[in-house]
């Protein structure tokens, strides 16, 4: 069995990374590639507890996570085209709509 | 040396890849014949020979293609994205010999690569991948008409590997298991329909005769052959995804088609015709490989007849017989197999 | 063992590295299917074999196609990112996940440990798709219907919001 510090130190970079990704990037379309980087680091460090525990539960949850993040990218790209044929940009700081 | 092969895992590992070694000659062998038949039925079902100069029987015809396709000049637009341009073909061909990997062509061990408890799963996977080589293709040529043929083809193929994949459902309820090994042994011994004695062959199921026809009308679209070869329909995309491609890159498209339609022939043997069950093979144990390669054969010529008989769909009624009548249908049949299955109370 | 964890770990970070700093969004795209693929090769060394698969099919299949399809569908090319605002925003976004790093390596090197065990499982069931299945349908039944409507809702939803504003709005579109 794969040490326990070992996976959850990916998965704590990985997650970093992911927050660089989403802090750094402008277009929408990359900035939401890095929540997905997120999610599957938290989703790494649920299987690598249930592995761990010798529990089914971890691996349950990602399911979940899976669904949830099934559903909410295709929202969020649904959005992204619209926004798109709104402004012709998917750049997020060029999208300022509550500022007039 | 002596020392070393003492390992089991070395052992293991060694047989694995020599195995693998015999599969992927064997299969680029194979490949270039089914090119060769597939030109001899096509020109024998519209009356005429087929290629018939380049040796007995055009036998040879094959090797000489292979020669032309090597010797052509390789071609790559101006503004084409150089690697993704590069990348498409070997990715056209990486899932189908994947695949092969866990797809059981005769008893195990000797004649199986690998089984795994979720082979079905991967088999999913990969066809799942299959998609990236025809969109990024078709997109990295800088072409519209490949865009087109891109575009149109991950559309098709997405909807059409959702029906794919339940239909598979009602075989792991039969079956019990997502082994692909385990799927065909659970296919052993007779069953009967009234006083016919019959092989207990999935198809002879009554609750698996439908998700078997709904998994070879996907298995049409997930390949792109007739009638759902809309990506590359020549009539209205000049030659769609792979417009823009020559010489052995092209090839690869080609030999990533044909291994594609023997991965998804193989899954429809192993499901529901018993995979290398037939007579003797419980004496002979490489009578196991003869039959499944009946069976494959079998399934080729109709993946071949079916191309030459069949117009070609619109693109609109190919999405909607997708969503609106196999997905539909495919579910329901869940549903059914499920209650047959629980009425008939714990194997 | 841990070598083939090793070598996918090297691999994710690589990608995931790449996914961020490249500048053409479909180069980021196919990197990130990559880093998705060695992640469902850790899920296979730690014996979760069916999520690993799941992984592959519905990250990689279905949810990285889609982005490539809006890439493509919106014609992105390499992103423009030059300007003093841009360049103190990528500073800012550059330590707060040095910080969040920090914070979780310091976390890790504290003590902690696991709970017990659950010893009724035996650790070769840990990845068996029949055990999953019966846990999912039976402790966890009402979250996965639950999930069930969340998906009914996004595909509602994604229809209504990708059709925009048509002209005959009067019908309550």
């Amino acid at each position: 069995m794969i040490p326990l510090p070992y996976l959850i130190g990916l998965s704590a970079i990985v997650f970093a990374i992911g927050v660089i990704g989403v802090l750094v990037r402008r277009n929408a379309l990359v900035i939401f590639m890095s929540i997905e980087l997120m999610l599957n680091a938290a989703n790494l460090a649920f299987v690598s507890f249930a592995a761990h525990m010798k529990s089914l539960d971890g691996q349950i949850f990602v399911f979940f996570v899976m669904t949830v993040a099934a559903a909410e990218v295709a929202i969020g790209l649904a959005i992204i085209v619209h926004l798109f044929r709104l402004r012709e940009s998917v750049f997020v700081d060029e999208i300022h709509l509550l500022k007039g | 040396m002596a020392a070393l092969w003492e390992i089991p895992a070395v052992q293991t590992l060694t047989w694995a890849l020599v195995k693998v070694l015999i599969i992927l000659q064997v299969m680029l062998g194979v490949v270039s014949y089914l090119i060769y038949a597939e030109r001899k039925i096509c020109g024998h079902i519209q009356a005429r020979t087929g290629p018939n100069r380049v040796g007995p029987f055009g036998l040879l015809q094959p090797i000489a293609d292979v020669l032309k396709l090597l010797f052509k000049e390789e071609f790559v637009p101006a503004k084409a994205n150089k690697v993704i341009f590069h990348l498409a073909p070997i990715l056209a061909v990486f899932p189908a010999i994947v695949t092969f990997s866990v797809i059981p062509m005769g008893p195990p061990p000797t004649f199986v690569v690998t089984d795994i408890n979720v082979g079905l799963l991967l088999f999913m996977a990969m066809s799942s991948l299959g998609v990236y080589a025809i969109t990024l293709g078709g997109w990295s040529s800088n072409n519209k008409y490949a865009l087109l043929g891109g575009l149109r083809s991950s559309a098709q193929m997405i909807s059409y590997e959702l029906a794919m994949g339940i239909s598979t459902v009602p075989v792991i309820l039969y079956a019990g298991t997502m082994s692909l090994v385990g799927i065909v042994q659970h296919q052993a011994g007779f069953t009967s329909i009234g006083p016919v004695p019959l092989p207990n062959w999935g198809i002879f199921q009554w609750y698996l005769v439908i998700p078997f026809v709904i998994f070879l009308i996907t298995a049409f679209a997930e390949t792109n052959r007739a009638p759902f070869d809309l990506p590359e329909a020549e009539g209205e995309l000049v030659a769609g995804f792979h417009t823009e491609y020559s010489s052995m890159k092209w090839a690869l498209f080609f030999l990533g088609e044909y291994m594609n339609m023997l991965v998804i022939c193989s899954v429809a043997v192993t499901l529901f015709f018993g995979g290398w069950h037939g007579p003797l093979v419980d004496r002979l144990p490489w009578m196991g490989l003869v039959w499944y390669l009946l069976k494959l054969s079998a399934f080729m010529f109709f993946f071949i007849w079916v191309r030459w008989t069949f117009p070609r769909l619109r693109y609109d009624q190919l999405m909607a017989f997708g969503w609106k009548v196999l997905l539909p249908a495919s579910i329901v049949n869940v549903l059914i197999a499920a209650l047959w299955l629980y009425g008939k109370g714990p194997r | 063992m841990l070598e083939l964890f090793f070598g996918f770990a090297a691999l994710l970070v690589v990608t995931s590295l790449l996914v961020v700093l490249h500048k053409n969004p479909v180069t980021s795209a196919l990197f990130l299917v990559l880093a998705f693929s060695s992640l469902a090769g850790i899920y296979l060394l730690l014996n979760a074999e069916f999520l690993g698969m799941v992984q592959i099919i519905v990250y990689a299949g279905a949810i990285m196609v889609l982005f490539l399809f809006v890439i493509m569908y919106l014609n992105l090319q390499h992103d423009v990112e030059t300007g003093l605002q841009i360049a103190v925003r990528r500073g800012i976004g550059w330590l707060t996940g040095v910080a969040a790093l920090l914070t979780a390596a310091l976390l890790i090197r504290r003590g902690w440990a696991l709970g017990p065990a659950n010893e009724q499982l035996p650790e070769a069931a840990a990845g068996n798709v029949g055990a999953l299945g019966r846990t999912l349908f039976s402790r966890y039944l009402f979250p996965f219907e639950i999930t069930s409507i969340l998906l009914l809702v996004a595909m509602v939803g994604v229809i209504i919001i990708a059709r925009g504003r048509t002209k005959t709005a009067g019908e309550g579109a």
